[in-house]
């Protein structure tokens, strides 16, 4: 044996000739799951489609005008960074409420309480950026923590049912988000009102997050490093190893030896403090720095999380593609409105049938056996 | 079990017992201060009636081992497309029947993706909801060109008939007729003893010559009428009109009154009149003049009808076993 010859074997041996191989799986492992969210992406597109053929409206011309969601194709320009702008700050609440869900979903809850929980941090964050005087810098900061500790209370009960009692998460968290709306709307018409009685009292200047363009605030920033610090928390530590564990083996996690009530109760928590932290997102923006009293400007981005956790596979950090595709469309409504005259609702239901297609990973596999 | 000499008594019935004294008192008491009880009863059959239709339906398809929490997206697409069948066929029962079509064809889209597709059933229900709360706005905006509300005029409304107790919408009668009828199919037929079977032991009833996947889908498509009855019911016999939150999380609480009922359509009767009732009362109160005294009073009084389901679903919960296939796909080997 030369000396060539043992260095290659050497290194062929090493972990440096095994990263290629671990790469290339590792991108093995995301096509099947891309290909998944496509198509649901697909169908939901094409049940969009349908929906415009049969209120006579062009579906190509449609979807050439949802592009402009995404800052393309606007007046003869290839890219405009202020409309990408507007669906990153649709994207930022989608990411916090679908990070909710996801989390839920580890621990093999179906957690949909984002939307109540949502509009308590919002109110919450209202609260204390316009009615507390706290000195500059540190009021930002009060404000985001303390919008997420509320959704964080709002989510420690249906927490509590489920543990105690086995109440199932989707009946309590429904009636919880029912509950909130109407305590959010009561507390934003007689204690968060500012000089009008439909909206309310704008952010004192100290609370504003820094505008980055548009409704666009830094508040992104805080959501992609919510959603990095989730991700490093259940994988990367022991209490988010337990988590994803109880979720997907209840028996295991119990032999283990590891508690499933605290890890369900965790599981809450994170749902609950994140989004919270949405409703700040939402409740502190540019043009208002307030909320309307009908909750109309805090409702349905619950609900759409749900179809962006499920797109985004439930992994904090799929969830942020996902979430941009979501802000994408959701801010192409009103070029829809605009361009064609269809209704901007549109959007909320090819979100629904993405989710009903994203229920169905054994149709692929259906179609391609009935291919062979 | 709670024994009183020589009677004995379930906790369930005890509870009954008691609920029935409580509101008996409650109402004698409401009466003297001003609000007559018979309104209230009126208002909770019509509260009664989308949560007793959408509640059996469920019932008899979990009974069968599918679950479909779609029943609040169910209830918002039939409510717009009733009232527009309502308005092309110039009846108000034919946008009934409409209504309950429009609810079997979504009960049959979702028998197709949970039998034949296997797709997680809840991901799927949720979906629907979804995109029911995303597609009544758009409907009634591309079919009214009206954005959030519409108000059907009142030829095309379902005739209401007057009973000792006042105007009732025929409906009401059915959906107290549905959960018995149904009760006595899911428990003195054969049919019945199919549908839990497929539920409970899908390989026994495949190698008892049954075809699980046809109950299924009947039982899929049976439930997606009857919730589909209840959200046209609601457009067409109770509000008179559509509105963007006309489902307001009926579609949640009738799943709350399955979940209370432990699968039995009687219960889940009980459970939806108890339901009803406790929002015929919250409303009832919020219009009454002395509701406007304390500010917060009218908004809690709009949270009981979600806070009642949530504490009676938690004192009840886990009585009965559910069926041990719920939810589960049958893949035939």
């Amino acid at each position: 044996m030369d000396v060539g010859e043992f260095v290659r074997l050497r290194l062929s041996q090493s972990m440096i000739s095994k990263l290629p191989n671990l790469f290339m799986g590792y991108i093995r492992g995301l096509k099947r799951p891309l290909i998944e969210s496509a198509f649901a992406i697909f169908v939901g597109l094409i049940v969009g489609a349908l929906i415009m053929i049969i209120f006579r409206h062009d579906p190509i011309e449609g979807y050439i005008s949802m592009l402009k969601g995404y800052g393309i194709f606007i007046a003869k320009r290839t890219f405009m960074t202020r409309e990408f702008m507007f669906a990153l700050a649709f994207a930022t609440p989608y990411m916090l409420t679908a990070l909710t869900f996801a989390v839920g979903v580890r621990a093999g809850l179906f957690n949909i309480g984002a939307e109540g929980q949502l509009y308590i941090g919002a109110a919450a964050a209202s609260w204390m950026a316009a009615h507390v005087a706290l000195p500059s810098g540190f009021h930002v900061f009060a404000v985001t923590v303390f919008a997420m500790l509320a959704g964080a209370l709002w989510a420690v009960l249906p927490a509590l049912l489920k543990i105690w009692k086995g109440v199932h998460e989707v009946i309590s968290t429904i009636m919880l988000n029912w509950m909130a709306f109407y305590l959010v709307m009561y507390l934003a018409i007689y204690h968060l009102r500012g000089i009008w009685a439909h909206i309310t009292k704008e952010a004192l200047p100290t609370a504003r997050y820094p505008v980055l363009a548009g409704s666009l605030t830094a508040v992104i920033f805080i959501a992609l490093l919510v959603c990095i610090g989730v991700y490093i928390f259940l994988w990367r530590m022991h209490p988010g190893y337990e988590l994803r564990l109880v979720g997907d083996n209840p028996d295991a996690a119990r032999y283990a030896g590891m508690s499933i009530s605290r890890a369900i109760f965790l599981s809450f928590i994170i749902g609950g403090l994140v989004a919270g932290l949405a409703g700040a997102s939402l409740a502190v923006r540019p043009e208002k720095w307030g909320f309307h009293a009908t909750l109309g400007d805090l409702m349905g981005y619950g609900f759409a999380g749900i179809g962006v956790a499920l797109v985004g596979r439930n992994h904090p950090i799929g969830i942020i593609p996902a979430a941009i595709f979501f802000g994408g469309l959701a801010h192409s409504g009103r070029f829809m409105e605009f361009d064609i005259r269809i209704s901007s609702e549109l959007v909320g239901a090819i979100q629904g049938v993405i989710i009903i297609a994203m229920a169905l990973p054994g149709l692929l596999a259906l179609i391609r056996r009935k291919a062979k | 079990m709670i024994t009183i000499g020589r009677i004995r008594l379930s906790k369930r019935v005890l509870a009954y017992a008691i609920s029935l004294i409580a509101i008996t008192v409650f109402l004698y008491l409401l009466d003297r201060a001003g609000v007559p009880p018979k309104d209230i009863i009126r208002s909770g059959l019509f509260a009664m009636t989308p949560l007793a239709l959408a509640a059996t339906g469920e019932c008899i398809n979990e009974k069968a081992g599918v679950v479909n929490i779609g029943l609040e997206g169910i209830f918002l697409v039939s409510c717009v497309i009733g009232v527009f069948g309502a308005e092309r066929l110039g009846s108000g029962i034919a946008g009934l029947l409409v209504g309950s079509l429009v609810g079997a064809f979504i009960g049959f889209i979702f028998g197709l993706m949970s039998v034949y597709a296997r797709a997680n059933q809840v991901v799927a229900g949720m979906g629907i909801n979804v995109f029911g709360i995303g597609f009544l706005p758009f409907l009634l905006m591309a079919i009214w060109a009206f954005p959030g509300i519409h108000l059907v005029r009142k030829e095309f409304l379902v005739p209401k008939i007057l009973t000792p107790i006042g105007l009732l919408s025929p409906v009401i009668f059915v959906a107290i007729a549905v959960p018995i009828i149904a009760h006595i199919i899911l428990n003195r037929t054969f049919l019945g003893i199919k549908i839990k079977a497929a539920g409970e032991k899908p390989e026994a009833a495949d190698v008892a010559g049954q075809r699980v996947d046809h109950i299924r889908m009947f039982t899929c498509t049976l439930g997606g009428a009857m919730a589909g009855l209840g959200g046209v019911f609601m457009s067409l016999a109770w509000f008179d009109g559509i509105v963007k939150e006309i489902a307001a999380g009926r579609g949640f609480i009738a799943l709350a009154c399955v979940v209370f009922a432990g699968l039995s359509p009687l219960l889940a009767l009980a459970g939806a009149f108890i339901f009803g009732f406790a929002e015929a009362l919250a409303y009832t109160v919020a219009i009454t003049p002395g509701a406007k005294v304390y500010p917060f009073l009218p908004y809690f009084l709009k949270m009981v009808p979600y806070i009642v389901p949530l504490v009676i679903v938690t004192i009840f919960i886990g009585r009965r076993p559910f069926p041990k296939a719920l939810g589960k796909p049958y893949i035939r080997e």
